[in-house]
């Protein structure tokens, strides 16, 4: 067993590294099954957060897991099922995708990490695809109703949104994992 | 906030102190703290409610695959991106990316980014009144080779000062972003340099309590790894969090 190498922040100076053309269009945003996912980074005040960095790993739309590689230089045709998007002044983010399928049988979620300044390690979360399969979910079966409802995505008529709130009222849920 | 409303070093210094003493006596914390008030723009960015841990399902078990379409050969060396020598200590740092286990992250996808040799950014946000380097643009990129090993020729980075209060000063440092075999790995980090005196000041360093763990983060000069007349060497490993996903016999292969 080794020991993890501790997280630092992503600071405010990861604007030029991190993001790269294309980088949050999974697929392109003029495909006729391109959904858009979309959202707010929101502060403990309700402030929106323009210096976060938002990850989105899925499944695609069969539900397989994507092993190609070719996120960093797109083609328009490979599916990777991962992409980055910084938020902007507004602290808003948002990916053009689609709608991940069900993996082994589970309720389909999109996988999110988020970054930002002031924020001393990534955070993990869950974004589900609203409908009925939500209601055998082991993780969202064991929460709260009030917290449940974090972890699910709206739909709206390009796609879906989901706010990400770091801190207060309606703070989202963030995940660990076992091994953490 | 005026500079005169910010609080001195040792009003920080002083936090950090009384923070430490949290630490139970052979307590053990890997990770930063998230609810880390000298940190002062991390007050409110934390989550208040602790993290809800899951057992990692479906596309959790795995992460995105990065290849040579992706990345360059040129990416790795930091030196050569403009048109002539960038300004200060040319350095080599290499390193191996482990997982929990101790098995090499293979064919995986590195970033790194940092400031120039004068501590200054080519970020348009970064107004410290320090020269830009037209021959530095401070990012990288590489993927870990068979043995897990990846390697960056570049510039050593600068101190430089930040508002979080009077006088204060971020260590030297590169930002490491890194991704392993399953989503749940993810991490992005920042490396630091051996014997900064700035080290102990610095409240980012300082969200990571446990002094046994923020060694981890410091590089290790490696005469070894310098080259005559040419560059310095720093070696440093990085440990991701413990694998969760049964290898499959496709992977035992590619493993073989």
């Amino acid at each position: 067993m080794s020991t993890p190498t501790p997280g630092q922040t992503v600071g405010p100076f990861f604007h030029d590294a991190l993001p790269y053309p294309g980088d949050s269009e999974l697929v392109p945003p003029g495909r006729a099954d391109a959904v858009r996912l979309h959202g707010r980074v929101l502060d403990g005040a309700g402030t929106p957060v323009p210096d976060a960095l938002v990850e989105l790993w899925q499944a695609d739309a069969d539900g397989h897991v994507p092993r190609e590689p070719g996120s960093l230089r797109r083609d328009g045709f490979t599916f990777t099922g991962w992409g980055r998007s910084a938020t902007d002044d507004a602290g808003h983010w948002s990916f053009a995708t689609v709608a991940p399928g069900s993996v082994s049988g589970g309720a389909p979620f999109f996988a999110l990490t988020v970054f930002a300044r002031g924020l001393p390690n990534r955070l993990f979360t869950r974004a589900y695809l609203p409908g009925p399969a939500l209601g055998g979910d082991p993780l969202l079966g064991s929460l709260p109703a009030d917290r449940r409802s974090t972890l699910v995505a709206t739909a709206d008529r390009q796609g879906f949104a989901f706010d990400v709130r770091l801190q207060g009222e309606g703070e989202t849920v963030f995940l660990t994992y076992p091994r953490h | 906030m005026t500079d005169d409303q910010l609080a001195t070093q040792a009003e920080i210094s002083a936090e950090i102190a009384t923070i430490a003493g949290t630490l139970g006596r052979g307590a053990s914390e890997t990770q930063p703290r998230l609810d880390y008030p000298p940190y002062r723009s991390s007050v409110l960015r934390h989550p208040t409610k602790d993290l809800h841990q899951v057992d990692p399902e479906g596309i959790e078990l795995w992460a995105p695959a990065f290849g040579h379409r992706d990345v360059g050969a040129l990416e790795s060396d930091l030196t050569v991106q403009g048109r002539g020598e960038p300004i200060g200590e040319r350095m080599v740092v290499t390193g191996r990316v482990l997982d929990g286990d101790g098995r090499p992250v293979r064919r995986q996808l590195v970033e790194i980014w940092q400031a120039n040799a004068g501590g200054r950014y080519i970020h348009q946000r970064d107004q410290h009144p320090a020269a830009l380097d037209p021959h530095f643009t401070g990012m990288g990129r590489c993927l870990t080779d068979d043995d897990g090993t990846y390697r960056f020729t570049t510039i050593k980075p600068g101190p430089y000062p930040w508002k979080n209060h009077r006088n204060a000063w971020r260590p030297a440092h590169i930002h490491f972003s890194l991704f392993g075999t399953e989503f749940t790995q993810r991490l992005v980090t920042q490396m630091y340099f051996p014997s900064d005196p700035l080290f102990d000041l610095d409240p980012i360093v300082q969200t990571v309590v446990d002094p046994r763990s923020r060694e981890r983060l410091v590089a290790a000069y490696d005469h070894d790894l310098s080259q005559h007349e040419w560059s310095t060497g720093y070696r440093w490993d990085i440990v991701l969090t413990g694998t969760h996903r049964t290898p499959t016999e496709d992977e035992t292969e590619d493993d073989a």
